[in-house]
């Protein structure tokens, strides 16, 4: 009853989003608000069926009804109740609810927030995000339905894949689609600017922080992604160019390039027509992010799902989303009108170059992922595109990026003085050579291009320092007016400067991590010892153990430092008897922001186990980062500026609310 | 400046950088892609030593070598051509004998692949997409290798990879 009760829901979701795609258009053209506002009520009743729909695969799942395929094929009556409720998401039809619930509910928060919006836009921004949803319920119900029964049910189930049975999973796709999704937000913004004809600061302004938010969720849910994959997948990488990883970071890169350029239209009404086609791209990468994952065309650790008919549906919404927005934006685009005029050097020119250059590489990122797809179409030849060709294009592009971030903020608008910028940076510049000469001496004989990343890396830190410090008048003037000063500084101003030192300390956690990685893998019986980077990790032995859902053997090693006893650190190698399949659980010892990471591998006829043993200097920064990135994006998203709503725009816009 | 220069600036500007960027991607897909064989291209391409590749196949059962401090030893096979692999390190846990293959490395002076990589993107019944392809092509192809998930049963291809 429960599953015929959500599948229901979900039709009736499908019909009020047709509804919402055409009445509030017609609406607009009619100028009736009436009409219009039927968006709002379509778009809040969408999200309770959706919700519901959402709520009654889940209570499936925590009750493992197994006359239910999508709950029999990755559930099991004795998997912990929060793998019961993860599951939900770890299979290919449930996250696609969870797509289309993400995607109501970004619907639902406009039309709920959404009040100071100018009606017809509201109404038009609406109407898109509906499209999209209709499409994407479709796509369930036609390919993906998770509430199919079988006509015999089993009395087990077949159980989660072992890999995602992991707290992990329980955070990192709803992160990452709420950041994927977020984005569709901006998609309809831009599209519905487009249709209207009309943009200005204030769409900006509305546009702004959605794109802030989505922008949020997908750092972290990248950054948890990554960190998920370096303690599960038992091989202690973090970043493997995986075309999966690709598909989340191209919205990314074209999600950070937005919220730039937005900034410039909000500010100075300048970057108009690139902002909207940016809007557009951004939606369009996690629309193929999507497709990627979903359509099962790329073999790859996240790859869940194999079917070509799905392939073929996601494939046409793509055409139809990314084309048609394309193609409205090539015919409207012109009629919007350009603004704002500003001197290459200044901040909207500082601005640009980091649109540039972060759009270029996204672009590189774009041809690496695809380009195996596409000569595979063609030619029929394998390839494979990995971390080799990344390093030579992404990196290089990211280098001048990286120079110019703590330069942006020092900029004036309009006309900038890049001398009087490079001044100020006189700190950072010292700090760095500072860094480069340490990191140098302390690592002599070893790799040259390390040093100079670090030296980079604390450039970007302290450039972001070096910006706020002369925002408040540090040691200049006296230090509880400085201080005072700091306190009045606009929250979107500490936002930037958390952001950006954030991507500094990212890029330290990378270069260590990379360059001064120590390993050790060899064969070890109970009582040997291997020593890594200064450590002794004795094996104890070996225990058997069992767990809710799966066997397992526990290795503990004792690890000392200098002779002194630190810590017992216990990997161990799970045996999940439903499926046949076994994991290695990694087991971690954090050390300030540095850690030892021991994976097991076979045990050999002798008794001998094969272990992997890691030690990874600062490897913690690397997410400590994005977490800051996050943090400042969050700081930036209270600014006063974005709370208070945007200044109402033109007449027309204000004749239609006083229709309301 | 007039408007006019400063657009010019701009579009240089881009245009530098793309182009930049068009020749580092070049560049790098000369150098750094790497291609995918069976046992057979091998035989047939006569790849020479020292190139990177992938070789991809089917353990062949009773190959499998343990030697001295985790070296291993397995043949890869495609039905018409066999090849042998070394390797050192700790194989996925999905590595087994008389399933499919992806190893990454080249190939020595006496003919011995030494891979540096192995992956094991299968489980029981799914097989690596390129393996797959590749048997195949070549009527190796059992029925039986890569059952197709059906509503009674369906697993999900539990993938890795191991450096």
């Amino acid at each position: 009853m429960i599953a015929e009760s959500g599948h229901y829901a979900l039709v009736l979701a499908l019909g009020l989003a047709l509804i919402q795609s055409t009445v509030p258009l017609l609406g607009a053209r009619w100028r009736d608000a009436a009409l219009m506002n039927v968006a709002r009520s379509t778009a809040l009743a969408q999200l309770l069926f959706v919700a519901a729909s959402f709520v009654a695969l889940v209570t499936l799942h925590v009750t493992s009804d197994f006359s239910v395929v999508n709950v029999y094929e990755n559930s099991h009556s004795l998997k912990p109740l929060i793998y019961k409720i993860t599951g939900v998401w770890g299979n290919h039809e449930g996250s696609m609810l969870l797509w289309v619930s993400i995607l109501a509910l970004f619907g639902g928060l406009v039309a709920a927030f959404g009040n100071n919006l100018p009606l017809s836009l509201r109404a038009h921004v609406l109407a898109v995000q509906a499209w999209i949803a209709s499409a994407f319920y479709l796509f369930i119900l036609i390919t993906s339905n998770p509430f199919l029964r079988i006509a015999n049910p089993p009395i087990e189930g077949r159980d989660l894949n072992p890999v995602l049975q992991d707290i992990g999973l329980a955070v990192h796709p709803p992160m990452l689609y709420l950041g994927y999704v977020g984005f569709s937000i901006s998609f309809s913004f831009a599209v519905a600017a487009l249709l209207e004809g009309r943009i200005d600061a204030a769409w900006a302004r509305w546009v702004r922080p959605w794109t802030l938010m989505a922008w949020i969720f997908l750092t972290l849910g990248i950054a948890m992604g990554s960190y998920w994959a370096y303690y599960e997948l038992g091989w202690g990488g973090w970043w493997f160019w995986d075309p999966v990883e690709n598909a989340s970071l191209m919205p990314w890169l074209a999600g950070t390039a937005l919220l730039h350029s937005a900034l410039v239209m909000e500010k100075r009404n300048a970057l108009k027509v690139w902002t909207i086609l940016l809007s557009i791209l951004t939606f369009s990468l996690s629309l193929l992010g999507t497709f990627l994952v979903r359509s099962g065309v790329l073999t790859s650790v996240h790859a869940f799902a194999t079917d070509p008919t799905r392939g073929v549906f996601i494939l046409l919404i793509l055409c139809v989303f990314i084309g048609g927005s394309l193609t409205l934006y090539a015919w409207r685009a012109s009629a919007l009108k350009q603004g704002g005029l500003f001197a290459p050097i200044s901040r909207e020119g500082a601005l640009v170059l980091n649109n540039l250059f972060l759009t270029t590489a996204c672009a590189t990122v774009f041809i690496g992922t695809l380009y195996p797809l596409a000569l595979e179409v063609l030619t029929g030849e394998k390839i494979s595109v990995g971390a080799p060709f990344f390093n030579l294009t992404f990196a290089p592009l990211f280098v001048p990026l990286l120079i110019a971030v703590p330069f942006g903020p020092l900029l004036a608008w309009k006309r900038g003085d890049l001398l009087g910028a490079a001044q100020r940076l006189m700190a950072a510049g010292i700090a760095a050579f500072a860094a480069i000469a340490v990191a140098w001496a302390w690592t002599y004989g070893g790799a040259t291009l390390a040093p100079i990343a670090i030296g980079l890396a604390v450039f970007v830190i302290a450039g972001a320092l070096c910006d706020l410090a002369e925002r408040v008048g540090l040691f200049r003037i006296p230090l509880s007016i400085s201080l005072r000063r700091a306190r009045g500084l606009p929250r979107a101003t500490w936002g930037t400067m958390f952001a950006h030192a954030g991507l500094g300390v990212a890029l330290i956690g990378i270069v260590c991590e990379t360059t001064w990685n120590s390993e050790y893998i060899g064969a070890m019986k109970p009582d040997d010892v291997a020593s890594v980077a200064g450590y002794q990790l004795r094996l104890d032995g070996m225990t058997p153990r069992q767990g809710p859902n799966y066997r397992e053997m526990v290795a503990q090693f004792t690890v000392s430092l200098d002779g002194r006893r630190i810590s017992v650190m216990t990997p161990s190698k799970r045996n999940f008897t439903t499926r046949g399949a076994s994991t290695t659980e990694a087991a971690l010892l954090t050390r300030g922001a540095s850690q030892l990471y021991i994976s097991l591998g076979d045990t050999a006829a002798d008794g001998a186990i094969a272990v992997r043993i890691y030690h990874k200097p600062l490897v913690l920064l690397i997410w400590w980062g994005p977490v800051l990135m996050a943090f400042g994006g969050l700081l930036s998203l209270s600014d006063r500026r974005l709370r208070v709503g945007a200044p109402k725009p033109a007449q027309a816009a204000r004749a239609l609310q006083a229709a309301e | 400046m007039t408007r006019k220069q400063r657009r010019l600036t701009l579009i240089g500007g881009a245009l530098m950088v793309l182009g930049i960027a068009a020749a580092l991607v070049l560049n790098a897909l000369r150098d750094s892609i790497v291609f995918f064989s069976t046992p057979s291209m091998v035989a047939e391409k006569h790849i020479g030593p020292g190139r990177r590749f992938r070789l991809g196949g089917l353990v062949e059962t009773g190959s499998l070598k343990r030697g001295d401090n985790l070296a291993v030893t397995f043949t890869v096979a495609d039905g018409s051509a066999a090849l042998p692999v070394a390797y050192k390190g700790i194989l996925p846990d999905l590595f087994r004998e008389g399933q499919g293959v992806v190893a990454e490395g080249s190939l020595d002076a006496s003919g011995v692949f030494r891979a540096d990589t192995v992956l094991a993107k299968h489980d029981e019944t799914y097989m690596p997409k390129d393996v797959a392809d590749a048997l195949k092509k070549q009527g190796h192809w059992k029925d039986d290798y890569g059952t197709k998930p059906t509503a009674q049963a369906a697993p999900a291809p539990t993938q890795g990879a191991v450096r």
